[in-house]
């Protein structure tokens, strides 16, 4: 698949504020692409600029390898669903749907077949001829679909589809969108603040902050390999730790020292040496609490904690867990559930563990990666102290 | 049980009553009883001291067949339509206008629009003479522009009427076009672009659709009142630009017959009324039908 949709070093100023701060960024022909971040990223204003309702300070988009920066809206062969899907409450379902066939003077019988295909595709047959503000929220949306795929734009446009929709609806209209694009296979730009409808949808998501792109990647990269802890924190929850590497053990592990948690081994991947200052992000999943002294392990991490508060969900329960000024959040899948099992409790001591694996090294020194990652790790062996905690403790 | 929406629940709460009561009230007094009072009169007859007499009768009734009337009446029709076109004509961009710039400028420009009614309207009216007499500023320009023959006269003639009924009704359109405009979801238009419309047509297929109930307001404010205007082709109309309210003053002020006055006033009103009785009907009829007629 070639870059079907490409920015170009897209700046657009609003006053001093850069809304979109020089994105480059290509998409494939087909794929279903995120631009996620807060409210204020600059990710509607990068919609609206391949929409054509605002004009990119500096840069180009090429659509197709065509420059389509200065085209007018009613030229792109790009169409929009709104946040609001701003159907016209003048027209009925059908008309609404055909709005854009009869604008541009197709033929009437064109109009009819098309409106009827389209109708059928998004299943609102029985309501042709509603009134668009007699809809629910999940029938107005699928309007709002047929009426811009019937104009078949090279890229449909979704800002925010499913803001406005309850819950349940909104993971029903997440399936039908997937659906949707299965069936078209037309490329598809997502904005959303909402990660998980973007995990769920995309093949690749761009996280944006502050009008510019922190990182691009499949769902799971940029879950499990955040480029920043902006973009770690933004997915998902997680727990940041500072600390320093006091220790290199071999090619991949090494021992951080976090002051007031512990010392905790750590895999090196960002290749840092002995003094290398470290932040560490580990996701809530990957921590497992018990209260039976869990087995050694290679890798594995122990620390004695205090129970702070729990919260059962069903699925898994959250705990939060105190070590000194540490308040640290986990998921923790259930076990058999067993009647006569004594569950954990408020201030209970309890063991945390988790494996060494699952602690992600941040950004501070994604900078200078560059410089670090060729050099060997020079002090393999050379510190010999032990760093299973437990032992300390007992 | 389960609310319904009040129009429809044929039932009614006593502290709405209440509520509506004063404003009932008030309508019956000073609006519906009159209005009952003047169809009354209007089958009576005068005396010689221009008293209503106690006898009924049918006299004034036929004295609407009174062979200056058809002109008369022709003539404020038209100039009251062409009235109203053109304060919708220019109220709605207006309007379109006010609605786009930022709500500062939006009070600043209403302000403008309302300060002429600080001034007495008579006042206004005798503004426009002034301007537009022979000696008068505008005629002046106008002339020094060759737009007009210095000889032809701009006032006292249905041009001159038609002139100042705009500018007096204006205000009257543009403000519940405004009204509307405002509440339109500008966001629309974009979609409609989106969708392959260009911006003139993006306009008329959705912005005006969508500001129509403040048109149809408007054309109600403008019209109307021009219908009955007297005061404006009074002062600034000749001989040949009088309108119905001209005809109906001078048989109550001159003729001293209040009955026929009363006649001609009713039938004004009866032509005003029963179209728009006839609308509003039919609205009803189409939103009932709309409610009860396809289950959601």
């Amino acid at each position: 698949m070639h870059d079907y949709l490409v920015f170009d070093h897209l700046t657009k100023r609003y006053g001093a504020l850069k809304a979109v701060d020089d994105v480059s960024l290509s998409i494939e022909q087909g794929s279903i692409f995120s631009l996620l971040g807060p409210s204020g990223c600059g990710k509607t204003t990068l919609l609206r600029m391949i929409a054509g309702f605002e004009k990119p300070d500096s840069g180009r988009i090429l659509l197709n390898g065509r420059d389509i920066t200065q085209l007018p809206p009613n030229q792109r062969q790009v169409n929009t669903i709104f946040q609001n899907y701003a159907l016209f409450p003048h027209l009925s379902v059908c008309e609404n749907i055909a709005f854009g066939l009869k604008v541009t003077g197709h033929r009437k019988a064109d109009i009819e077949r098309e409106t009827l295909r389209m109708l059928e595709l998004v299943q609102l047959e029985r309501h042709a001829d509603s009134k668009v503000t007699e809809l629910s929220g999940g029938q107005k949306q699928r309007t709002a679909i047929a009426r811009a795929l019937i104009k078949k734009p090279n890229i449909l446009l979704l800002d925010e589809p499913l803001a406005a929709l309850d819950l349940k609806l909104r993971q029903r209209m997440l399936m039908e969108l997937d659906l949707l694009h299965d069936e078209i296979g037309i490329t598809f730009l997502y904005v959303t603040h909402d990660q998980s409808e973007a995990m769920s949808l995309s093949d690749k998501i761009a996280v944006m902050n502050e009008g510019h792109i922190e990182q691009v990647g499949t769902p799971s990269q940029i879950y499990e390999a955040p480029c920043s802890s902006f973009v770690a924190a933004f997915i998902g929850d997680t727990n940041f730790f500072d600390g320093a590497v006091i220790e290199v053990k071999d090619s991949e592990y090494c021992t951080v020292r976090i002051g007031g948690f512990g010392d905790v081994l750590c895999y090196n991947d960002k290749k840092l040496r002995v003094g290398n200052p470290v932040h560490l992000s580990i996701r809530p999943e990957k921590f497992a609490i018990s209260r039976n002294l869990p087995e050694q392990r290679k890798g594995r991490n122990v620390l004695s904690v205090t129970v702070d508060d729990i919260v059962y969900l069903g699925t898994h329960t959250k705990y939060w867990v105190l070590l000194n000024d540490y308040r640290v959040e986990i998921n923790q899948q259930h076990m058999r559930y067993q009647l006569d099992q004594i569950p954990i409790k408020h201030n209970e001591q309890v063991w945390l563990y988790w494996n060494a694996d699952d602690g992600y090294m941040l950004e501070r020194y994604c900078e200078d990666d560059e410089e670090m990652v060729f050099q060997p790790p020079e002090e393999i062996g050379d510190n010999p102290e032990p760093t299973e905690q437990h032992n300390e403790e007992e | 049980m389960k609310k319904n929406s009040p129009s429809f629940s044929g039932r009614f709460n006593p502290n709405e009553i209440l509520l509506s009561a004063p404003s009932i009230v008030w309508l019956i007094l000073l609006f519906a009883i009159p209005t009952i009072l003047i169809f009354l009169i209007a089958f009576k007859s005068a005396d010689a001291y221009g008293n209503i007499s106690t006898h009924w009768t049918l006299d004034n009734l036929r004295a609407l067949a009174n062979r200056h009337y058809p002109m008369i009446v022709w003539r404020t029709f038209w100039l009251s339509c062409l009235t109203t076109a053109l304060c919708i004509g220019g109220g709605i961009p207006v309007a379109y206008f006010m609605a786009r710039i930022p709500r500062k400028g939006r009070n600043l420009l209403m302000i403008l629009i309302v300060i002429p009614f600080w001034t007495n309207f008579l006042i206004r009216i005798f503004a426009w003479k002034n301007l537009l007499h022979p000696e008068g500023m505008l005629k002046q320009v106008l002339v020094f522009l060759h737009l007009v023959a210095p000889e032809q006269p701009l006032l006292y003639n249905p041009w001159a009427v038609l002139a100042v009924l705009v500018y007096s009704y204006l205000p009257f359109a543009i403000l519940p076009i405004y009204a509307a405009a405002e509440k339109f979801d500008f966001s629309l238009l974009e979609a409609a672009q989106d969708l392959g419309a260009r911006y003139s047509v993006a306009l008329r297929k959705v912005f005006l659709p969508g500001i129509r109930s403040g048109i149809w307001t408007a054309a109600a404010m403008v019209f109307i009142p021009a219908l009955g205007s007297y005061v404006i082709p009074d002062i600034v109309g000749g001989a040949g630009s009088d309108m119905i309210g001209n005809k109906i003053a001078q048989r109550a002020f001159i003729n001293r017959n209040l009955p026929e006055a009363a006649m001609l006033a009713g039938a004004l009103s009866l032509t005003v009324l029963l179209p728009l009785l006839i609308y509003l009907f039919s609205q009803r009829r189409n939103k009932h039908q709309l409610l009860t007629g396809t289950p959601p």
